[in-house]
């Protein structure tokens, strides 16, 4: 990258307290993201992905701990003062949730919704706000969107209420969208169209995405950049094609093999990762993904390996055994 | 009047917030002031006090001294003997009461519970009727009907608990009827009245118990209540809402008349409301308030 | 919409007339021929029987409750033979000063409870919760007319600010009126708090735990708008149900502290019908009060109805 990042996290750790002892939810991870640029994050549940989304926005639970800095255009967002942080969020910094039930105010209208956004970051006055959100309404896709203005979350569909979600994010214009999940609560035939959707606004606006998703089958044609994330840490990041010519760390390739293809025979198994993720409770010595892994040998279960270069420096991932070198000899 | 209407939120969503265990220093204050006063009271006659009734008319509102230890009432009875006696009256009431509530609210509200249609909608609308009727009202117009005694007043106050105690049992057995260990009994052939008694009645129990602590206090309360205007125990028995009316006369003088009784009187209520609750939350947490 | 109060008043009516019979029956019971009780001294067993008549009270239970239910339906209570004055006339004057009394006691409540449970939820667990969820619980336990007699002593006796009973109507003297008003709703207002306290409190904290307040946040929105109208709103629905029913119930509980501070309400016109044996005053007032609580519930649900577009369109 040539151009100085948008947003850059730097060794982001998240520490949860809970009964059972300290959480470690993100463990010191950095990645950067350029404007205009997507980048994917792959996961599965629990992997941290959104913990680190939420330290992103400052919208840790209050017993969360967070370490690092998080630089978002030329400004630290964790020592930045409440007000100031308060007049970046759904300004420069928006997001989108992953159901849209849950994430829009079910006892306001739509309308206020979106008006609200507006007239707190661009002062726009009442009627001129509802003019640009039945603008929004429509660009988003959304049919009749004056009379929706009036209407509830609960009496639109799924997919229609996660526009909304998407209108509202993209109402003042936001150097930076964060998108958490935004097709796993939705049908499988209106996913695709979401997904496009984000795409094309984000082009139009010169924005950057963060595509936040446990699927990777959502981000391979769609982002620019991909990091998988295991137990808190992330594992591997390469960009896009590179990431799914070449990837070295055997989780990832798990995951590609997990994911069902239309040309394969019927009642193929599909492969599963056998083994659960680890308890982030009780860390442990060694590669968090060892219990799982075909390859893991003696120095897997005693260190944790660390981000080293492979073919390319934008291509990174932590393994001791990465596949395509042979077993012993890391690059 | 305080509540006769327990306010059991069936409806509301009630958080978990984080809370640690608080058997503390609470609440076992409060179970030994409930064993303090309840023994005080079971052993008025015994211990070595004045007579309640005997008037001393040259004494009459005096000072606490040694020979009344918290001084006399305005017609020279002494306090202390008059307060524990008192309690005999206030806790007798409180605790019988709700014994009447629970007996036949419990059965009802478990039996509807159980059983469902006509017979619950039939026991869910003669409750709300029930409720519907102030309950003030309903003890006076009952009081005049049958006289004043202590058994008519306790009987009547235990009638008034009926409805909270068969909305407490049955929103616990609606929640467990549809568990997997009913169904598995039915399925083994169990008759109604086995699942009922060996079932359900154990685990809808807890429950009850903790609401029968928190109506005790409410009892002791309406009794109060009730006393106060004169229209709850007859003469020459006192309860504490009694003395806490005579003593109303007497604030100008000696404000203590009222207030030691009244004391008396909120910490027990307290306490057992402290215990009830405790029991409560520990049965379900979500419904605890501390 | 309609056809959801539609629906809730067909609810109401058997309630209504089940509450009207219980009503007859329970002042049917009560004791002495209410004959003898109107003649006094003057009674002789051809003038009581011929009085007995005259109100027809030698005709079948089921047909003088009947007849008094036609009565009341066309809007005739009855007259107090006591007095002379309908039944409509009594409650017309006394009222004014109950309802008054519930309103003040209620608004008062509100007042303490709802920005105390606002500061609670928002400071949830910290030491300012605990100890205002602890106060809530020991004022529970506070009864009524204990903390009458300590406001009384407080602020009549001690400090000689207010006066202990007595009123004077609101038209003639709003604030001698408001003088007298203070110390009895304040009482009831103390009794009120907590409860409200209590139900907002829990409600707004499982509020603020919801996605949509995170997105709020997320969207930089101001905490003050974020608390009263993102997670305020939701959370009045329990609010509401729990005034209603407060309210409702006031109407026949607020009897002890009218008895207490002197106020001519309608609680002490139902205690004064039962040592009188007013019969008359006594069927009517107590189809009045748990009428109106019923039609509290009512309202209730029709406010529930407007604050949950949700319940209102027949989802939940």
């Amino acid at each position: 990258m040539t151009e100085p990042a948008l947003l850059s996290v730097e060794a982001v750790a998240v520490d949860l307290p809970t009964p059972r002892g300290n959480l470690r939810a993100v463990d010191r991870v950095d990645l950067s993201i350029g404007a205009g640029r997507t980048l994917g994050i792959v996961g599965e549940s629990g992997c941290g992905k959104t913990m680190l989304s939420r330290a992103i926005l400052q919208l840790l639970p209050k017993k969360a701990k967070l370490s690092g800095r998080v630089m978002f255009d030329g400004q630290d967002l964790v020592r930045l003062d409440p007000e100031a942080l308060r007049k970046l969020r759904g300004r420069s910094l928006a997001v989108v949730f992953q159901d849209p039930m849950t994430s829009l105010n079910p006892v306001l209208t739509i309308g206020t919704q979106l008006i609200e956004t507006l007239q707190e970051h661009l002062e726009l006055d009442g009627p001129a706000a509802r003019i640009r959100s039945a603008e929004l309404l429509a660009a988003v896709g959304i049919p009749a969107p004056e009379q929706r203005l009036a209407q509830y979350p609960h009496q639109l569909s799924g997919g229609m209420r996660q526009r909304v979600a998407i209108a509202v994010a993209l109402s003042c214009e936001p150097k930076l969208l964060i998108a958490d999940e935004p097709t796993t609560a939705l049908d499988v035939t209106i996913q695709a169209q979401i997904l496009d959707l984000l795409a094309r606004e984000q082009r139009r606006r010169h924005m950057a995405m963060i595509l936040i998703t446990h699927d990777l089958g959502v981000v391979a044609g769609r982002a620019d950049e991909v990091a998988v994330m295991y137990a808190g840490r992330v594992v591997e990041q390469a960009p896009t094609s590179a990431l799914f010519k070449n990837m070295h760390m055997p989780y990832t390739e798990a995951l590609l093999a997990a994911i069902p293809k239309i040309d394969a025979a019927p009642h193929t198994p599909l492969p599963a990762i056998s083994g659960r993720p680890p308890d982030p409770t009780r860390p442990m010595e060694g590669c968090s993904f060892s219990p799982r892994c075909r390859h893991a040998a003696g120095q897997c279960y005693r260190e944790k390996p660390a981000l080293v270069a492979a073919e390319t420096l934008d291509h990174r991932f932590a393994c001791f055994h990465p596949i395509q070198l042979a077993a012993g000899a890391c690059a | 009047m305080a509540t006769l209407d327990l306010g059991i939120d069936e409806v509301a969503a009630v958080a978990p917030v984080a809370r640690s265990r608080r058997l503390g220093l609470l609440f076992w204050g409060a179970v030994g002031w409930t064993i303090f006063i309840l023994s005080a009271a079971a052993l008025a006659n015994v211990l070595p006090l004045p007579s309640p009734t005997d008037m001393d008319m040259l004494a009459r509102r005096a000072p606490p001294s040694r020979l009344h230890w918290l001084g006399t009432d305005g017609l020279g009875r002494d306090e202390l003997s008059r307060l524990l006696y008192g309690a005999r009256v206030s806790l007798t009431v409180g605790l019988c009461a709700p014994v009447i509530g629970i007996a036949i609210g419990g059965a009802l509200g478990l039996l509807a519970g159980y059983f469902r249609g006509r017979f619950e909608q039939l026991v869910v609308g003669s409750m709300d009727v029930l409720l519907a009727f102030p309950p003030l009202i309903f003890a006076l117009a009952v009081t005049a009907y049958l006289g004043q005694s202590l058994l008519n007043l306790t009987c009547i106050l235990g009638v008034l608990g009926i409805p909270a105690f068969m909305r407490v049992a049955r929103a616990a057995t609606l929640t467990l009827a549809r568990r997997e260990f009913v169904i598995a009994a039915q399925a083994l052939g169990a008759t109604h009245a086995r699942i009922l008694l060996r079932e359900l009645l154990p685990n809808v129990f807890l429950p009850l118990l903790a609401f029968f602590l928190l109506g005790v206090a409410v009892i002791i309360v309406a009794e109060g209540a009730l006393s106060f205007l004169g229209l709850g125990v007859p003469p020459p028995a006192s309860s504490w809402g009694s003395m806490i009316g005579e003593g109303r006369e007497s604030l100008e003088i000696a404000p203590r008349l009222a207030f030691i009784p009244a004391i008396a009187m909120f910490l027990t209520v307290l306490s057992f409301n402290l215990i009830g609750d405790t029991l409560r939350a520990l049965t379900d947490p979500r419904q605890g308030m501390l | 919409m309609l056809g959801f109060v539609a629906r809730r008043l067909v609810y109401l009516l058997p309630v209504l007339v089940a509450v009207s019979l219980l009503t007859f029956l329970i002042a049917s019971l009560l004791p002495g021929d209410l004959a003898y009780v109107i003649l006094g001294d003057q009674a002789t067993p051809d003038k009581v029987a011929a009085l007995r008549h005259d109100m027809g009270l030698d005709e079948p239970i089921w047909w003088r409750y009947l007849s008094w239910l036609g009565h009341v339906l066309e809007g005739d209570f009855g007259r107090s033979f006591r007095t002379g004055q309908t039944v409509w006339q009594a409650v017309s004057e006394r009222l004014p000063v109950s309802v008054e009394l519930m309103l003040l006691a209620e608004i008062v409540g509100l007042a303490i409870g709802v920005p105390l449970a606002i500061a609670c939820a928002v400071r949830s667990g910290g030491p300012f919760d605990r100890f205002m969820t602890g106060s809530a619980f020991g004022m529970l336990s506070l009864p009524t007319f204990l903390s009458a007699i300590l406001l009384i002593y407080l602020f009549a006796v001690e400090l000689r600010w207010l006066p202990a009973t007595g009123y004077v109507p609101f038209a003639e003297d709003p604030l001698a009126n408001l003088r007298f008003m203070v110390l009895p709703a304040l009482t009831l207002a103390l009794a009120e708090w907590p409860g409200i306290m209590r139900v907002l409190r829990s409600d707004m904290i499982a509020t603020l735990q919801e996605d949509y307040i995170a997105l709020a946040r997320a969207k930089g929105l101001k905490a003050s708008r974020i608390l009263f109208v993102h997670a305020l709103k939701p959370s009045s629905l329990t609010l509401i149900t729990i005034t209603g029913i407060n309210i409702g119930r006031l109407i026949g509980g607020a009897l002890i502290v009218e008895t207490i501070f002197a106020l001519p309400g309608i609680g002490r016109l139902l205690v004064g019908a039962i040592y009188t044996r007013d019969l008359i005053i006594l069927q009517g007032v107590v189809l009045f009060v748990a009428g109106g609580f019923v039609l509290m519930n009512f309202i209730v649900d029709l406010l529930y109805a407007v604050l949950d577009p949700r319940i209102r369109h027949g989802h939940a």
